[in-house]
């Protein structure tokens, strides 16, 4: 609370010129990141590949839940979605063109997103949670039953896409497919950091604070909504696809509620509403999923709960979110 | 002549449960009609202006404007036909600006607020007219500030802010000073002299004073029910609207 007051001018006196320059940096930061990792872990490429496709999920959760305030469990059908389209137009349609799946994941992942939004847009608060629940395992047991596509519980395999433009071959040690997941992150970061800023994301902020203040004001707060839920779909129908290619297989458990579920508590750990927050709790979970539970495999999901615990009681606007709000503070503190 | 009229409402009916809200409520406005609704607690001012707005459904009665029937119009059609309102209690975005708030208004006025690409601060024209709003209710020195930073006098300035930057032709106005410390409530009229000549406005207000000097015409809600609509000079006079209001007003005219 003070220290929201102490900045009332600071961070929001708005320039097109401010926005673009932070977004550069966030870019710049990014980059230097993927560098990083591509240097110091060259042996967990995939790992980090698996990582910036599920990133592109909680962003694509962040759209919905943080910008528009729905809440869903199951967002991982919009991932899922992706995911199969790709690789069934791979394995059944001999679509293997590396762009060409992302395109279609996209573009099957933004139908799951309009179909499940129509749904889930229909309750409100608790009710909503329950159609987000319903909406993942109906697309669960879907991707079950038409086996005869999607391989079932076996999954989907044989997923061989060609060399990107014709000149770089998927290799064995993920190189390719790691680059290539860094590509469609920082154009995906690009594209979402002009829309939240647009008359549109601000439209979306509005109706995530008070829905009847936007409608009489005479704006559709359901047509946007479901036009979000739509982009939202899009991208993580983009990571879904990067699992496809980067993985070569599909498994029931990228439709799973066990997912949507990670999703969104990534998004809580890192903090709603900022895009940044999204990295940030995709990676400290993902840290500790992989190398904590190599340390301590019995231990580490205990860790992940008492982490979590400790973020929404002790910083309920997420890591990002409170370091953002504090920042200004101790920085003053100190000069 | 009906055409005159921007604004009809006819034999509106409410009833929640076995409570009538509204009973047989009819009234019409011309083009720069300052109207006061005035009511004890309870008598179903708000009510009404949510049963006219569409924010709730009404059991009978038909709403106009400008000619158009729109009972059925949703309430995002009903602003598009220039229907705007406030609310009794201040409804904004707590973490927004108010040159946020007025830029988001304007945008969806001029149907631009779906844009995905650019920022409102782009657009030609925007500074101007934010600029210009946030003058004529001074506001001009927290326009950076988030909304949960300002004073509620201030919240409620921004509220007539936005209801203006959707440039209605009709205006409903829940209690625009309710809440307001009585040092603040001479921004609220002053805001209210500047509004557009040829807007209809209804204010619904409580304080006297300030609605003997706003109104040309007041109309008496009691219990669902209109029971007086005529001039300011009469309203204290009316024997039913003494009774209504248990003499108070008829005696003193000072009730806040
Ligand atoms: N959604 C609702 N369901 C049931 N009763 C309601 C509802 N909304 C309002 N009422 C009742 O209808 C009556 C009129 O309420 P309304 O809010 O319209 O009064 P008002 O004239 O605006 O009062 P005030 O001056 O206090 O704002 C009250 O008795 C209230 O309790
Ligand atoms: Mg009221």
């Amino acid at each position: 609370m003070t220290a929201v007051n102490e900045i009332p001018l600071a961070t929001s006196a708005p320039t097109g010129h401010g926005h673009l320059k932070r977004d550069l940096i966030g870019l710049a930061i990014i980059s230097l990141f993927a560098v990083l990792g591509y240097l110091v872990f060259p042996n967990n490429l995939a790992l980090l590949t698996r990582i910036i496709a599920i990133l592109l999920l909680v962003l694509s959760l962040d759209l919905v839940t943080g910008y528009c305030g729905v809440a869903t469990l199951g967002h991982a059908a919009l991932f899922g979605s992706g995911a199969y389209a790709a690789g069934i137009a791979a394995v059944h349609f001999g679509i293997t063109e590396p762009i060409t799946m992302v395109v279609i994941g996209a573009a099957a992942g933004a139908v799951a997103g309009l179909l499940s939004g129509a749904i889930i847009l229909r309750g409100h608060g608790l009710s909503q949670l329950v159609l987000s629940i319903a909406i993942i395992h109906l697309f669960h047991e879907a991707a079950n039953k038409a086996s005869t596509y999607t391989g079932g519980s076996d999954g989907l395999s044989g997923i061989a896409p060609d060399a990107v433009f014709g000149l770089f071959q998927f290799d064995l040690w993920g190189r390719t497919a790691y680059i290539f997941g860094i590509v469609l992150l920082l154009v995906v970061f690009m594209l979402l950091r002009q829309l939240v800023q647009s008359p549109f994301g601000m439209l979306c902020r509005g109706i995530k604070e008070d829905p009847v203040r936007i409608s009489a004001m005479g704006a559709s707060v359901r047509g946007t909504l479901l036009k979000m839920y739509t982009i939202s779909g899009a991208v993580a129908g983009v990571g879904g696809a990067l699992t496809a290619i980067s993985t070569q297989v599909v498994g029931l458990d990228s439709l799973s509620f066990t997912m949507s579920a990670e999703a969104l508590v990534m998004l809580v750990l890192g903090g709603t509403g900022s895009l940044y927050g999204a990295f940030i709790g995709t990676f400290v979970f993902m840290f500790f999923e992989d190398f904590v539970s190599a340390a301590n495999p019995f231990h580490w999901l205990t860790l992940v709960g008492a982490l979590l615990i400790a973020v929404v009681l002790c910083a309920p606007r997420g890591i990002y979110g409170t370091v953002v709000e504090r920042l200004p503070s101790l920085w003053r503190r100190r000069s | 002549m009906s055409a005159d009229f921007v604004f009809e409402v006819d034999n509106l009916e409410k009833n929640f449960g076995g409570l009538a809200v509204t009973r047989n409520v009819t009234l019409a406005m011309r083009p720069g009609d300052r109207v006061a609704l005035i009511g004890p607690n309870g008598a179903g001012k708000t009510t009404f202006v949510n049963l006219v707005t569409g924010h709730l459904k009404p059991d009978s009665g038909k709403v106009r404007l400008g000619g158009n029937d729109v009972t059925h119009f949703k309430p995002t059609q009903r602003v598009h036909h220039g229907l705007v309102r406030s609310f009794q209690v201040t409804r904004l975005f707590l973490d927004m600006t108010p040159e946020e708030h007025i830029a988001l208004a304007i945008l969806q006025r001029s149907g631009k607020s779906g844009r995905m690409a650019g920022n409102y601060i782009s657009h030609p024209g925007m500074l101007f007219e934010v600029d210009e709003l946030l003058s004529t209710l001074g506001l001009t020195a927290m326009r950076h500030m988030k909304v949960r930073e300002i004073a509620y006098g201030q919240q409620r300035l921004l509220e007539i802010a936005l209801a203006m930057a959707l440039r209605p032709k009709v205006l409903l106005l829940d209690e625009p000073a309710a809440g307001v410390p009585q040092s603040d409530t001479g921004r609220i009229e002053e805001a209210l002299s500047k509004l557009p000549g040829d807007l209809a406005v209804l204010m619904i207000e409580h304080d006297m004073d300030l609605v003997f000097r706003f109104a040309k015409r007041v109309i008496v809600l009691a219990a669902g029910e209109i029971i007086f609509d005529g001039s300011p000079t009469d309203v204290t006079r009316d024997p039913r609207v003494r009774e209504a209001y248990l003499g108070s007003y008829g005696h003193d005219r000072n009730v806040a």
